[in-house]
């Protein structure tokens, strides 16, 4: 079997112990969680720590609770514990249903939702033994110096892979992230990056400490729809975000549309809002969103299933994502 | 002494012997071995899918301090193989790799870290050779520079066959309609849970013992002796219990080998654990085969002639690949009558992982074209696909064109039920769109009618010892591979002595102790094994009902094995314990014991390749898939699977159900998930168990399994296979089944949602042939020689 390298581990009491310890050994210090990224990274040489900095046990981290500002999630809350909260199985069902779709139970229970924020981009070329990226001669994003997706590509090409980060990003949450020179809050999609290496902006020394959703945010119809093979384990090639509030005429006052796994980087259609704010929704207009949907996909051959398929999911999967929060039939 | 006319213990819903220890974890299987003072094995593989190699330096693996001994290739320069004609592999390669993975040299280091660390310190010299990846590129690579094995006569040709049986020409020319088409079934492996481990000891009395996950014992027995050139009885083989074989641990490995010459060098124990992506290199899975079938029908739809071309990707070594290429010939004939039949056949080497025996070996290929091409007929001859099977199904007590003796046959049973439970008439042809129902029959061989190495001993031997407490101990060379093959043998002896089954005990899978039995695979298990252990306690039964006689002063022709007791039939009243009578019987005869063997029938045919296809007993399944289709995402929900399977007699229902549930559920696999695929530099593409997609518990729809009992009078108590067959008719229903639901044929699986979409715009192009020339055909007739022995 694949076995662990050595590494130091490191389980600080504090928040503030923990960014300080971070602060000390940031460049050779990842910080974990759950970890069921890093470990089995670990083992196929994608991660190479010296100290791992444990964020379990961190009071800070934890809870879920409604404030004046709207819900707070601790990063540190179990992905389970996300989907089967009162409030967000009633008024988010879409957050619900994205953190209940991540892999399997077991390790939903282990992973965490600021894990599942800040997962690591993913790639059939990168998510590899080591034995494995030898034989096929390393990519840019680790050990290597091209992209083997797209060879020509100057920049890594891995794909973004959360389920939650594009729910999270439709809704117009807010991470607070922690460091031991303070605390920022920033909108989590400011956070991404479209580039399979520097993915997020978040620095070495910071941990993510919660998500703030707006209050306004919990009145949205929203929906997930994720696209993968099987019902548990995989992660997704597709996900579609959507949130869409209507006026009591049938007026749209807010829509949002937010991709994940067709870039590197979660990606807001931007025509959900032009299009449709203010619009009564019709079929027409919800496919000219879901056109505009799939022109900003750029699936490649580093996923499960043809790539063309997926680009062409990303139409269909809008199109049913708007339809259903709008409450129109569509007929095939 | 009368038969019992009743069963007690066969057809009882009972509790595997193994169960409880499986599920509170406490199975000792390879891994969970821990001898004192154990080393660590690790293979170095190599990441060129064909190169030579120009030379392997382990100097400075060996001068870690911990790394007990590095072995090359030339340290075991035996060739093995499971095909006695075609020993074409090396433990470590010697001086060419052959695929991706391709094992080089071997390192025992005292952990499993070091070890692997060690692999890092070995340098090999390669010299990269273009590989050869598609079966096409196999066929057009016909220079002598480009072979990939230098035994064989034609260039990357394993092996090709041809077969006619009866008068295929006329056969065509008299029929009224003739239906062609090419298919392809893609490869897959076996995915068991637990992944390849062996641990080998050779010990301060020069004896070498080897435990190991195999389904097949005895033929690693003779490979080590081989290949390590030790003389066999100084070598032991136990095969400990296996955590899913499926036809993947029947062949004798690399790491079985290397562990146990690394034992001999160190004389210390060592030990070698898989990863999960060495297992996907290992492989010996199902064989990608391209198809070609033609079937001559006559308007009525009755079949006049039937011809099929087969090509399989072999990939870099031989392995099953002789019996594999035959296969994919072999059954095609044993579900409807067939007048005139041929059959060509081509295994190719590629340089990829090799492939080899999966759940129903070379014989799921040829039946999803058979099946579907039937389906094809109904469609155009305006038939119900079932009406046109029922006119012309082969019957009991028959022989097949191509000589296979066919005794019980439960197949119309299997259509009519199956058909009755999914409610066929109201569905077939009437759901809406998306909605869609399928059908196919199949057979199966329950065991091979001839072993892997020619030889004129039984196929399977027991050994029975009473003992005066009445207790039974069975010894068996048979392997449990989870299919239950140990639970077989104790209800087998429970019902004929008429014990409780908690009082038997099993010794099974141990060269040492147990008689040969040639292993768990061609579903050979029960059939074999149960009528040896029936025939050893015939020889004991007569020495204690004697015991018994004299001691209750009742007639021994009166006397019964019952309900723990030797008992008087006509009297139930008048009766001594089991172990009671045991006592008085060794009293009388002395140490108690006996033996029972199995050879299955003689193999009627006499032409070259005939060993492939008879069998003691055909089985029979037939499934209905009922499934939804999205149209516009090309996804796949299965709604429903009936399946109908003539087991012959249920040994145990539990044990009959979980096999045919479990062959249904792989089935599902292949017909709409799993690849084994490779890159264009023929890696493999997904070497993981998250990547490669099997199906999980939320695919598995409801399955209703309906047992056809037939009573063989072959079979132990009328038992025939249950662990293959059931998978058969399965992946083509489901392809049947996507037609009923949105008017498209798929000739190729898996059935994955882009081929659905491009399918429905006319894009999914049809499966490419290769050309080639087969050799001139062997024709062959069943003769005077060949008539159906009416068995008691």
């Amino acid at each position: 079997m694949l076995r662990l390298p050595e590494f130091n581990y490191i389980q600080p009491r504090t928040l503030r112990e923990a960014t300080k310890v971070l602060a000390d050994l940031a460049p050779n210090a990842m910080l974990v969680a759950g970890g069921t990224d890093v470990y089995p990274k670990m083992k196929r040489g994608q991660f190479a720590p010296r100290h791992l900095v444990s964020l379990r046990g961190l009071r800070e981290l934890k809870g879920i609770r409604q404030t004046k500002d709207g819900l707070w999630i601790g990063a540190g809350e179990s992905l389970t514990a996300v989907s089967r909260h009162r409030v967000i199985a009633k008024r988010l069902p879409a957050l619900a249903h994205a953190a209940e779709s991540v892999s399997t139970p077991q390790l939903r229970n282990m992973g965490t939702i600021g894990g599942n924020v800040l997962v690591d981009t993913r790639c059939n070329y990168y998510d590899q033994t080591f034995f494995w990226r030898q034989a096929v001669g390393f990519c840019m994003k680790k050990d290597g110096q091209i992209c083997l997706v797209a060879p020509g590509s100057e920049k890594c090409l891995a794909i973004a892979s959360s389920d939650t980060a594009p729910v999270l990003v439709s809704l117009g949450a807010d991470v607070i992230l922690v460091s031991k020179q303070g605390e920022r809050r920033v909108k989590l999609e400011e956070l991404y990056r479209d580039d399979g290496i520097d993915y997020c902006a978040k620095s070495q020394d910071e941990v993510l400490k919660g998500l703030l959703i707006p209050k306004e945010a919990l009145g949205l119809r929203n929906v997930y729809l994720k696209l993968r093979r099987r019902g548990s384990f995989d992660f997704p090639i597709l996900g579609v975000a959507a949130t869409m509030d209507l006026d009591n005429q049938g007026e749209c006052r807010h829509a949002r549309v937010v991709l994940t796994a067709v870039a590197s980087a979660p990606k807001v259609v931007a025509e959900a809002a032009t299009l449709l704010q203010g619009k009564k929704i019709t079929k027409e207009l919800i496919e000219t969103v879901a056109d505009a949907a799939a022109k900003i996909s750029h699936p490649l051959d580093n996923a499960d299933l043809d790539y063309w398929y997926r680009k062409r999911m990303a139409k269909v999967f809008t199109l049913r994502a708007l339809a259903q929060l709008a409450g129109l039939e569509l007929v095939a | 002494m009368t038969r019992k006319k009743t069963l007690s213990v066969i057809g009882k819903p009972l509790r595997k012997v193994d169960a409880m220890a499986k599920c509170a974890g406490e199975t000792v299987y390879a891994d969970d071995l821990n001898l004192p003072r154990t080393i660590y094995a690790k293979l170095l593989r190599s990441p060129h899918p064909h190169a030579r190699i120009l030379g392997i330096n382990a100097a400075r693996a060996l001068k870690l301090d911990g790394v007990f001994a590095v072995l090359t290739g030339e340290d075991l320069p035996q060739k093995f193989g499971i095909m006695p004609s075609t020993e074409d592999e090396e433990a470590l390669a010697v001086d060419k790799v052959r695929y991706a993975g391709d094992p080089v040299a071997a390192v025992a280091a005292a952990s499993e870290t070091l070890a692997e660390k060690a692999l890092g310190y070995i340098d090999v010299e390669y010299e990269v050779l273009k590989p050869i990846l598609s079966i096409e590129e196999a066929l057009a690579s016909t220079e002598e520079s480009q072979r990939i094995h230098t035994w064989n006569r034609r260039a990357n040709v394993q092996k090709a066959v041809s077969l006619e049986f009866g008068d295929v020409e006329g056969g065509f020319a008299g029929s009224d309609h003739i239906f062609e088409g090419t298919y392809f079934y893609q490869g897959n492996t076996h995915l068991p849970m637990e992944q390849y481990c062996a641990v080998g000891f050779y010990g301060p009395d020069d004896k070498l013992t080897l435990w190991s996950s195999t389904q097949t014992p005895h033929y690693l027995h003779r490979a080590l002796a081989k290949v390590l050139k030790l003389p066999a009885s100084r070598i032991r083989v136990i095969a400990t219990p296996v955590g899913g074989g499926f036809g993947g641990k029947s062949d004798p490995f690399s790491h079985e080998i290397c562990v146990a010459k690394l034992s001999m060098i160190t004389r210390r124990p060592v030990k070698i654990t898989l990863s999960r992506e060495e297992t996907f290199y290992v492989h010996r899975g199902r064989h990608p085969v391209k198809m070609w079938a033609k079937t001559g029908v006559k308007s009525d739809g009755t079949i006049q002639a039937m011809q099929y071309k087969t090509f399989l990707d072999g990939g870099g070594y031989s392995s099953y690949g002789l019996a594999s290429v035959y296969y994919t010939g072999a059954l095609q004939t044993v579900t409807y009558k067939v007048p005139a039949y041929k059959f060509e056949g081509v295994r190719v080497f590629t340089n990829k992982p090799a492939c080899g025996p999966k759940r129903g070996h070379g014989t799921p290929q040829p039946r999803f074209a058979e099946e579907i091409q039937m389906d094809e007929i109904a469609e155009n001859l305006d038939i119900d696909p079932l009406e046109l099977r029922l006119k012309q199904l082969v019957e009991a007590n028959s022989v097949t064109i191509n000589g296979l003796q066919i005794s019980s046959c439960g197949l119309r049973e299997c259509i009519e039920k199956v058909a009755e439970r999914a409610e066929w008439k109201k569905k077939f042809r009437k759901l809406p769109f998306g909605h869609g129902i399928g059908f196919a029959a199949s057979a199966y061989i329950t065991g091979a009618g001839l072993p892997i190495y020619w030889n004129n001993m039984p196929h399977s031997g027991v050994q029975i010892k009473l003992d005066r407490s009445g207790g039974v101990t069975i010894f068996c060379g048979s392997s449990d591979i989870g299919q239950g093959s140990d639970s077989i043998l104790v209800y087998a002896i429970a019902e004929e002595f008429g014990i409780d089954p908690a009082d038997i005990r099993v010794v099974s899978a141990d060269t040492d102790l147990t008689p040969v039995d040639l292993g768990s695979y061609s579903s050979r298990g029960t059939i074999m094994t149960g009528n040896a252990t029936i025939q050893a306690c015939g020889k004991l039964k007569p020495l204690l009902l004697e015991a018994a006689s004299e001691a209750l002063e009742v007639p021994a022709d009166d006397l019964e094995f019952a309900d723990g007791q030797v008992r008087s039939a006509s009297l139930p009243s008048r009766g001594i314990s089991f172990a009671e009578c045991v006592v008085k019987a060794e009293g009388k005869h002395g140490t108690l014991g006996a033996t029972g063997s199995y050879w299955p029938p003689k193999n009627p045919r006499e032409f070259k390749g005939s060993g492939v296809g008879p069998t003691p007993a055909y089985t029979f399944s037939t499934a209905i898939v009922e499934l939804h289709c999205d149209s516009e995402t090309g996804e796949i929900k299965i709604d429903k699977v009936w399946i109908a399977h003539d087991c012959g007699k249920a040994f145990n229902p539990l044990l009959v159900e979980g096999q045919t549930e479990g062959s249904v559920y792989m089935a599902l696999g292949e017909a709409l998930m799993e690849e084994q695929i490779f890159r264009k530099n023929g890696l493999h593409k997904i070497p993981s168990i998250l990547e490669y997609k099997s199906p999980t518990t939320l695919e598995t729809p409801e399955i209703e399994t309906i047992l056809v009992e037939t009573i063989d009078p072959e079979g132990p108590y009328g038992a025939k296979e249950a662990g293959q067959g059931p998978l058969l008719p399965v992946v083509p229903a489901v392809s049947n089944a996507v037609f009923d639901a949105i008017g498209v044929r798929i000739h190729e699986i898996p059935i994955t949602p882009d081929k659905i979409l491009r399918a429905l715009e006319g894009r999914l192009k049809a499966v490419s042939i290769p050309q080639f020339e087969f050799p001139a055909p062997l024709k062959w007739q069943p003769g005077e020689g060949v008539k159906v022995e009416q068995k008691s």
